[in-house]
């Protein structure tokens, strides 16, 4: 081999090498899929169901077709929106566990716009800016919280995550109830409902604005001079501080960015999901998405684009889950077992090398087992 | 409002006190090691369930145990993802919360009625018969726990070697302590101890699971121990505070005229928490390596 030839090989070998590295969290989060549905599988046969058919059931209801694609994708979008709250926040070195309520309170600012008369475009936008400004506002609280009070953030969100809950109730069912059917809202009028995209599902216009928002996210992070300081002073907040970040300020960002996505999670649910367009007590078309958007954000490896094709698979689950309770018997909650089993995998860091050191610490073993028994043995054959 | 309604109200105030005073007590052993778990929510469904499913079988005694081993077996699970694999402990423990409640809900299907299971009559643990009312053991065991605790933490050598694993792990493993097992063993205690709180509330208190059993309780756990400071005794106060107020949005619920819509009541108890922890914070310390997997350089 001429030395031009080894060089070029072992150029190519560095090539594949940092690809395959570069692929490392993707690798990861399917590894982490994995070991979810291997769990829901367990554990759906010890209690005697079929794994390989629900999950046939599930993945067909989930991607079989342009009707189940477009629920699966209905699914996705306040997932999105929620993922985004979490990991916004997680990049900024916070654990923003509140989209949920502040969720909850989008919607009810967006069921607000009920009252008002205004034409066609500007009534969805004064919707979905309702809804952000009241996301952003609940989110704000904790935020203030955490630089005056030195309250942990985690504490707080969940808090208000509760607060948001009996408070929005209290609204739904007190202030902004429907005269007519006491046990829901005023429903949103057409004039600001998002247009279904696809006849017959849930898929609204609303799937652009979360991919919207989250392009939106995208770009403010790794091109712009907010975003750099932003993931800075996530990484670091020491030597962020020293190199003149202000890290309050970028903290106060996230936040109220946060707060301002998983508002709009809410508005999106509300002005695009038919058929009642409306908020009931107990809010059943939004309960856990806020919670649900952490998983999201985990196995989407906290990256707008990798939230997007997270929230596609987390939504098949969901939107399969009702497919694979009619066809395979299994309750819908399983979903919720797989989502929770995945989130436990991914908290483990480089999950990639788990398996080698378990493999080195396997080789380490038998080796000294060798080494301890080896001579005996060796003795008792001679 | 009569002697006999503030009789109950402080009865049932203590018996919402004991599962969150076992819980944080717990926890604190926990953070003093420096692991921070907020899947107690989890831990406490997981237990409830299971030890009312243990309680059927078995009897009372049986429900607690089987209790206190899935708190265990949870944040041992926990425990070794967070020190030896160098894990997030925020994510591991909001994975525990979604497993738990999804598990609990697929569960309760499974054992009939949907989202409800009722403890068999031969599964409750009895209650005191007393001249104020019926009074559960376990608030006895509440009670104490916080003063062997305390003990514990401030006149042991073991005691000494928790705080050193949580402070500054590098100076306890150049002493020889091993701090990922100070942890685990830590962490572990706290999951039997928070499994003890969820047996309790199925078997000794409410004597039935729902899916949405712990509401926010492993929770408000936490926001009692960040209130104490890691202080078992003013723990188990923030514990009784909570537990009263819970018990008041109860009460008001019952009243027949209705002073201020349920929804707020309900409420009240997060709020109170919320404005304890922003006024207690800033005199409190926490442990400076709480929450960091300790890597040895």
């Amino acid at each position: 081999m001429s030395p031009q030839e080894a060089q070029r090989k072992s150029r190519l070998l560095r090539g594949i090498h940092r690809t395959v590295t570069g692929l490392h969290p993707a690798l990861e989060s399917l590894m982490a899929a994995v070991v979810g549905l291997l769990v829901g599988a367990i554990l759906m046969k010890i209690w005697g169901f079929k794994p390989w058919e629900a999950y046939r059931a599930l993945i067909q209801g989930a991607y079989g077709g342009g009707y189940e694609l477009s629920n699966t994708l209905a699914w996705a979008t306040p997932l999105i929106l929620t993922a985004l709250t979490f990991s916004m926040c997680l990049r900024a070195g916070m654990f923003n566990i509140g989209a949920e309520g502040q969720m909850y309170m989008g919607a009810l600012a967006a069921v607000c716009i009920a009252y008002f008369v205004l034409p066609p475009g500007i009534h969805h936008l004064v919707g979905l800016l309702f809804a952000a400004t009241a996301g952003a506002l609940w989110s704000l609280v904790p935020a203030a919280l955490k630089l005056l009070r030195g309250v942990s953030e985690v504490i707080s969100t969940i808090m208000f995550n509760w607060i948001a809950r009996w408070l929005g109730l209290y609204l739904t069912l007190n202030i902004l109830v429907d005269p007519i059917r006491s046990e829901k809202s005023v429903s949103i009028p057409t004039s600001a409902r998002l247009p279904v995209l696809v006849e017959g599902t849930s898929l609204s216009y609303g799937i652009f604005v979360s991919v919207a928002f989250a392009l939106v996210i995208y770009f403010l992070l790794w091109h712009t001079a907010t975003g750099y300081e932003l993931r800075a002073a996530g990484l670091n907040p020491t030597a962020a501080r020293y190199g003149g970040i202000r890290n309050k300020r970028t903290m106060f960002l996230s936040f109220i960015l946060g707060g301002m996505a998983a508002g709009l999670a809410g508005a999106t649910i509300m002005m695009g999901m038919p058929p009642t367009y409306a908020a009931f007590g107990g809010f059943p078309q939004m309960l856990n998405m806020g919670f649900n958007g952490m998983a999201v954000a985990m196995v989407g490896r906290n990256h707008p684009i990798g939230i997007i094709i997270a929230a596609i698979f987390f939504g098949g689950l969901s939107s399969g889950g009702g497919w694979m309770q009619i066809l395979a018997g299994v309750p819908l909650e399983m979903v919720n077992v797989v989502m929770g089993a995945i989130v436990l995998t991914m908290s483990i860091p480089e999950l990639i090398r788990v398996f080698p050191a378990i493999k080195n610490g396997t080789y380490k073993l038998i080796r000294s087992l060798r080494d301890g028994k080896g001579k005996a043995v060796e003795e008792g054959s001679t | 409002m009569s002697l006999s309604n503030i009789v109950d109200l402080i009865r049932i105030a203590l018996h919402a006190m004991v599962p969150l005073a076992l819980t944080a007590v717990g926890e604190i052993v926990g953070e003093t090691a420096g692991l921070f778990n907020i899947g107690l929510e989890g831990i406490l469904l997981l237990s409830a369930f299971a030890g009312a499913i243990g309680a059927d079988f078995g009897g009372p005694l049986v429900g607690l145990l089987v209790g206190m081993a899935v708190g265990g077996v949870v944040s041992l699970l926990f425990a070794i993802i967070n020190t030896y694999w160098k894990g997030t402990q925020m994510v591991t423990g909001v994975g525990i919360n979604l497993f738990a409640m999804g598990f609990v809900a697929f569960g309760l299907i499974q054992l009939g009625i949907p989202g409800h299971h009722v403890v068999a009559e031969t599964g409750h643990l009895m209650k005191f018969r007393t001249p104020l009312g019926l009074f559960s053991p376990m608030i006895l065991v509440a009670l104490l726990l916080p003063f062997v605790i305390h003990w514990f933490m401030k006149r042991t050598r073991a005691g000494l070697m928790l705080k050193a694993a949580g402070e500054m792990p590098e100076a306890a493993d150049v002493a020889g302590i091993n701090i990922n097992r100070i942890r685990l063993v830590a962490a572990v205690f706290g999951g039997v101890m928070a499994g003890l709180a969820g047996a309790y509330m199925s078997v000794g208190w409410l004597y039935m699971v729902t899916k949405g059993f712990a509401a926010g309780r492993g929770f408000i756990a936490l926001a009692c121990v960040v209130f104490s400071g890691l202080n078992p005794l003013l723990a188990l106060l923030a514990a009784f505070v909570f537990g009263f107020f819970q018990a008041l949005a109860e009460w008001v619920k019952t009243l027949p005229s209705k002073p201020i819509p349920f929804e707020f009541v309900s409420m009240l108890p997060y709020i109170v928490t919320l404005l304890v922890v922003s006024g207690a914070i800033g005199r409190v310390r926490f442990p400076k390596f709480l929450g960091v997997p300790y890597k040895r350089e």
